[in-house]
C-alpha cells in the first residue's frame, strides 16, 4: 500500500456500502469490503418501489424543500433536521447519476424518467425500475464497484462476516476482525477508517421481510465495543406483507402508489370470494378515514389501523389478513409498472392479484434507529462511521417509502468523503505493529472456541424462535409497559440459556451453526436495546405506539434515545433533537395540508 | 371476469402426514457424495427452505440416525437474491419458491429430492461457489464507463421500448440456472448465456454502446459465444423468464457486423 493511499474497510455491500467503496475507489483509495453475501445478493436487491427524488416532472410545483418537510413530518419530527435536508437537496442527482450508470428506470412517453405516488406525500416523486428498483439500483452500484475492482481499487471479502472492531488504547478504531464463513478463519483487517454499512435488525423478529442476513449482529458487536445505538425502539412494520413460514414476503407500497386499494368486507366472517362482494358492501377503511391521503398515509398509520380492523374482528375470514385491491387496474397497466410484485404474490400464494384482490398483513420492515452518528456520518468512536439502515439518522420516528433507497446511497456517499477526511489526518503510528490487531484475533478466536466446546443441551434456532415470538408479539405495532418488561425479562432468560448451548454439528467447514450463535448472541443484546427504549419512551410517535400514552410528548420526548452498552445491559440517555429548519406541528393525515 | 379462473394454483386435497427429503451430502469439496433421507411432519404453506430449517434444527435421518445439519445457501427468500438456487427433483431453481406441495403434486410421491447445482465447485452438501459468474462479467465489461460519479445531469433520453427491453435483461440475479442447464457450459470453457446477456444489456444503452467493442472483444475470446450449442435450455429454466437466446443471437449479430465493418474503423 502507497502511504499516500489511504486504505478504508467497509462492512456491508449493499446499496450504502457500494455507493461509499465507488466514492473512495474514485478518489484514489484503497477499500477491503467485507460482505457475508457476494454484494450483488444483498438486502437491498429486495426494495421494490422506487428512490425518492423531487425532480417535479409533473408540474405539480413539488420541490426539495417539500421532500424535506413531508420526510421530517412523516418520521414525526424524531429526525437530526439538517441531514435530511441535504438528503431531499441531493435527492435529484442521485437519481440522475443512477440514471447515467444505466438503471433501467421506467419512461414517460417523451423519454424522460418517470414518477409515481407513494405514502406520505401528495406529489409524484418516487422514480422507479418497475417493481424491483432495489434490484436495479444495487446492479448499477456493483457494477461500478467491479470496475474499481478489476481496477485494483477495491478488494473484495465475499462470504465473510465481521465480528468485531480493533480498538486502541484510546477507543479508536484501528480496523476489524472478520469470519470467513467457509473456513471459519479469522483475519484482522487493518484499516484507517471502517464504515459501517450492515443495514437492518430485522431477524431479531424472527419473521421480517428481511434477508436471512439482517440480524444486526454487526453493528450490534460495535454497540458492545462502545458505539452509541440511537432510537432502536423505533422499529417500521409494514402495512402490506404476505405472510410465510420462513418469512413475510413484502408486498409493495407502491401497489397503493399506483392505486391500489385496502378494503375488508363490511359484514364480519363474510364468506364470498372478494370479487362477488359488491362495492357497497366493502369497507375501505383508509379511504374513509383519511380523505386526503386515503391508502397512502404513512406506514406507522396504514399498518396500525390494519391491525386494529383485524383485532377488532373485522379482517377477512375473522383472521389477521385484510384485501389489498388492485383489479380495478387494467391488467396491461398493472403488468407493465409492478410486475415484479405481482409475480412474487402469485408464486408464493397462488392467485394472481390482476384478477383477485391480495390478503396482506402487517410485518416488520425497518429499524429508523441504528448507530449514533452525527451530520457527518461519524459514530463516536474516532475511526468508526456508518451508513444506510444501520445508522439512525434521517427517518425519525417512521421512514417513508422510497425514502431508504435514497437514505442509503446519500449515506454512502456522505460517509466515504468522512472518512477520508478523518483518515488522512488520523496518526497511524504504530499500529499494524503494536499487536492490538492479533490480540483481539485471538480474543475472538477463544469465543469460537467457546462456542464449539459448549455442551449444554439448549437449541440455538429453538432460542431465536423464541426471541423472534416475544418481540413480535410485545414490542413492534401496540406496545405496553408491562408487557415490555416481561419481554426484557424473557430475553436476559435466553442470554442465560444461551451459554449452554451446543451446536449440533460436527463438521465446522462452512457450518451454519458457529456464525449463527455469534449472530444470535448479538441479537440478544440488541433486542434489549429495542425493548428497553420502547419501555422508556412514555409516549406514542410515530412507529411507536402505546395506548397508555396514545399522544406525542415534546416536552419529555422530543428527543433521541441513546442507548450505551454496560455489561448489565443497555443504558439509556437522552439527547435534543436539531429543529433548527422546521417547528414541531402536530402530525394529522386527516387533514390535506401539512 | 369470475374469481376462479385466476386461483389457477391446484390445492393438495390429500397431503401426506410426513414429507421425505432425500439430500445428496458433501462433507466438503473434494470429499465423495452420499444421500441422507429426512422426514419431517408435513405443514401448510412449506416451502423447501422453511423444510430445510426445520431438519437443520433436530438433524436425525428418517431411520433415526444422528447426523450433521445440511448446509444450504439462503438470503432474500423472494426469489430476488439467486442465492438458494439447487436442484430440486432434478431441475435447476430457487429453493424459497419451491412450495411443497407444488412439488408434491407434481410428483405424486411424498419425496422430494434435493441436489446441488452440477455445475459449480461444490462447498458443502447444497452450498456452491459461482464466484467465477461474476468473473465473467468482468470479462464483457458489464458496466457503463463514467466520466465521474459527481453531478452531471441526468442520463440520455430513452424511449420506452428501449427501457422495458432492457429491464428484462437487467433482473438477472446470477443464480446460474442458465448455466447449470447448459449442455455447453462445463468448467471455464464457456462463458454462457449470463454474461452475454449482459453484454446485451449495456450494448442496448445509448452511452454502454460506446464501449461496445470491448465487450464483443471479451465475448469473442476462447470461452466465448461461439460455443453455443444453441440448445436453449436456459431460457426453460431461467427464473426471471429473461430471453437468453435471443440475447445470444443478436450479441452475434452485432460480432458479425463488427468484424464486417471494423476495418471502417481504422
Amino acid at each position: 500500500m502507497a502511504s499516500s493511499s489511504l486504505k478504508i474497510a467497509i462492512v456491508g455491500g449493499g446499496l450504502a456500502g457500494l455507493a461509499a467503496a465507488m466514492k473512495i475507489a474514485e478518489a484514489g483509495h484503497e477499500v477491503d469490503l467485507i460482505s457475508v453475501v457476494p454484494v450483488k445478493r444483498s438486502h437491498s436487491v429486495c426494495a421494490q418501489g422506487g428512490i425518492n427524488g423531487a425532480v417535479n416532472t409533473k408540474g405539480e410545483g413539488d420541490s426539495t424543500f417539500i421532500h424535506f418537510d413531508d420526510t421530517v413530518y412523516g418520521g414525526d419530527f424524531l429526525a437530526n433536521q439538517p441531514p435530511v435536508k441535504k438528503m431531499c437537496d441531493q435527492a435529484p442527482n442521485i437519481i440522475y447519476l443512477f440514471d447515467r450508470m444505466g438503471v433501467p428506470f421506467s419512461r414517460t412517453k417523451e423519454g424522460l424518467l418517470d414518477f409515481r405516488r407513494f405514502g406520505g406525500t401528495l406529489h409524484h416523486r418516487t422514480a422507479f425500475a418497475g417493481a424491483s428498483t432495489g434490484q436495479q439500483l444495487l446492479y448499477a452500484l456493483d457494477e461500478q464497484v467491479r470496475h474499481w475492482e478489476v481496477n485494483g481499487k477495491v478488494n473484495k471479502y465475499e462470504g465473510w462476516e465481521m465480528l468485531s472492531l480493533v480498538l486502541d488504547d484510546h477507543q479508536v478504531c484501528r480496523g476489524l476482525i472478520a469470519m470467513n464463513l467457509q473456513s471459519l478463519e479469522l483475519k484482522a483487517f487493518y484499516a484507517d477508517a471502517v464504515i459501517m454499512a450492515t443495514g437492518g435488525p430485522g431477524l431479531i423478529f424472527g419473521k421480517s421481510t428481511n434477508s436471512m442476513t439482517c440480524t444486526g449482529s454487526a453493528t450490534s458487536a460495535c454497540y458492545q465495543q462502545g458505539a452509541k445505538y440511537a432510537n432502536g425502539e423505533f422499529i417500521q412494520v409494514h402495512p402490506t406483507s404476505i405472510p410465510g413460514e420462513d418469512k413475510l414476503r413484502l408486498m409493495s407500497e407502491s401497489a397503493r402508489g399506483e392505486g391500489g386499494r385496502v378494503w375488508v368486507p363490511k359484514a364480519d366472517g363474510d364468506v364470498r370470494p372478494p370479487q362477488d362482494i359488491p362495492q357497497d358492501e366493502r369497507w375501505y377503511f383508509l379511504e374513509e378515514r383519511y380523505p386526503a391521503y386515503g391508502n397512502l398515509v404513512p406506514r406507522d398509520v396504514a399498518t396500525r389501523e390494519i391491525f386494529q380492523v383485524c383485532l377488532e374482528g373485522h379482517g377477512v375470514g375473522g383472521e389477521n389478513q385484510v384485501y389489498l385491491d388492485l383489479t380495478h387496474i387494467p391488467a396491461a397497466t398493472l403488468t407493465e409498472r409492478l410486475g415484479a410484485i405481482l409475480e412474487i404474490y402469485e408464486m408464493f400464494v397462488g392467485d394472481d392479484p390482476r384478477y383477485v384482490p391480495m390478503r396482506i398483513f402487517p410485518g416488520v420492515h425497518y429499524s429508523m434507529g441504528g448507530l449514533w452518528v452525527d451530520f457527518e456520518q461519524r459514530t463516536n468512536i474516532p475511526g468508526l462511521f456508518a451508513a444506510g439502515e444501520c445508522d439512525y439518522s434521517i427517518h425519525g420516528a417512521n421512514r417513508l417509502g422510497a425514502n431508504s433507497l435514497l437514505s442509503c446511497v446519500y449515506g454512502g456517499f456522505a460517509a466515504a468523503p468522512s472518512a477520508m477526511e478523518y483518515a488522512k489526518n488520523v496518526e497511524r503510528g504504530n499500529t499494524e505493529t503494536n499487536g492490538i490487531h492479533d490480540a483481539e484475533l485471538r480474543r475472538q478466536q477463544a469465543i469460537n472456541d467457546g462456542i464449539v466446546a459448549s455442551t449444554g443441551g439448549e437449541n440455538q434456532y429453538k432460542l431465536h424462535e423464541e426471541l423472534g415470538k416475544v418481540m413480535t408479539d410485545n414490542v413492534t405495532v401496540v406496545r405496553y409497559n408491562d408487557r415490555l418488561k416481561a419481554t426484557d425479562d424473557k430475553i436476559r432468560e435466553l442470554q442465560e440459556r444461551f451459554q449452554n448451548i451446543s451446536i449440533n454439528d460436527s463438521n465446522l467447514w462452512a457450518t451454519q451453526a458457529v456464525p449463527h450463535a455469534r449472530q444470535l448472541k448479538n441479537m440478544l443484546e440488541l433486542a434489549r436495546v429495542i425493548t428497553l427504549g420502547a419501555l422508556n419512551r412514555n409516549e406514542s410517535r410515530g412507529a411507536h405506539y402505546k395506548p397508555d400514552f396514545p399522544e406525542r410528548n415534546d416536552a419529555e420526548f422530543l428527543k433521541t434515545t441513546i442507548a450505551e452498552y454496560t455489561g448489565e445491559g443497555p443504558a439509556l440517555s437522552y439527547e435534543p433533537v436539531d429543529i433548527s429548519l422546521l417547528e414541531p406541528r402536530e402530525r394529522n393525515y386527516k387533514k390535506s395540508s401539512h | 371476469m369470475s374469481t376462479n379462473e385466476h386461483v389457477h394454483k391446484k390445492k393438495l386435497t390429500d397431503p401426506p402426514k410426513t414429507i421425505k427429503f432425500k439430500i445428496q451430502r458433501r462433507e466438503k469439496e473434494g470429499a465423495d457424495a452420499r444421500w441422507e433421507t429426512f422426514e419431517i411432519p408435513y405443514r401448510r404453506n412449506l416451502n423447501v427452505i422453511s423444510a430445510l430449517m426445520e431438519i437443520r434444527k433436530n438433524p436425525v435421518t428418517a431411520d433415526g440416525k444422528e447426523t450433521t445439519p445440511p448446509v444450504w445457501d439462503m438470503s432474500c427468500l423472494e426469489q430476488v437474491c439467486g442465492i438458494c438456487t439447487m436442484v430440486i427433483n432434478g431441475r435447476v431453481r430457487q429453493s424459497c419458491s419451491a412450495l411443497v406441495d407444488d412439488l408434491l403434486l407434481a410428483t405424486g410421491g411424498n419425496t422430494i429430492t434435493l441436489q446441488p447445482m452440477s455445475k459449480f465447485p461444490n462447498v458443502r452438501d447444497l452450498k456452491v461457489d459461482r464466484s467465477r459468474m461474476f468473473e465473467h462479467l468482468k470479462q464483457v465489461n458489464a458496466w457503463i464507463e463514467l466520466d465521474g460519479t459527481y453531478d452531471l445531469g441526468p442520463g440520455p433520453h430513452i424511449s420506452t421500448e428501449v427501457a422495458h427491453e432492457r429491464y428484462v435483461y437487467s433482473r438477472c440475479m446470477t443464480c446460474g440456472c442458465c448455466l447449470e442447464a447448459c449442455p455447453q457450459y462445463s468448467e471455464d470453457q464457456y462463458i454462457g448465456p449470463q454474461a452475454i446477456a449482459q453484454a446485451r444489456l449495456f450494448n442496448m444503452h445509448p452511452v454502454g454502446k460506446l464501449e461496445m467493442d470491448e465487450r464483443l472483444n471479451g465475448l469473442m475470446e476462447e470461452n466465448g459465444i461461439a460455443n453455443c450449442g444453441n440448445a436453449q435450455n436456459c431460457l426453460e429454466v431461467c427464473p426471471m423468464s429473461i430471453p437468453l437466446p435471443r440475447a445470444i443471437y443478436e450479441t452475434n449479430r452485432d460480432i458479425t457486423v463488427n468484424s464486417l465493418f471494423g476495418w471502417l474503423k481504422k
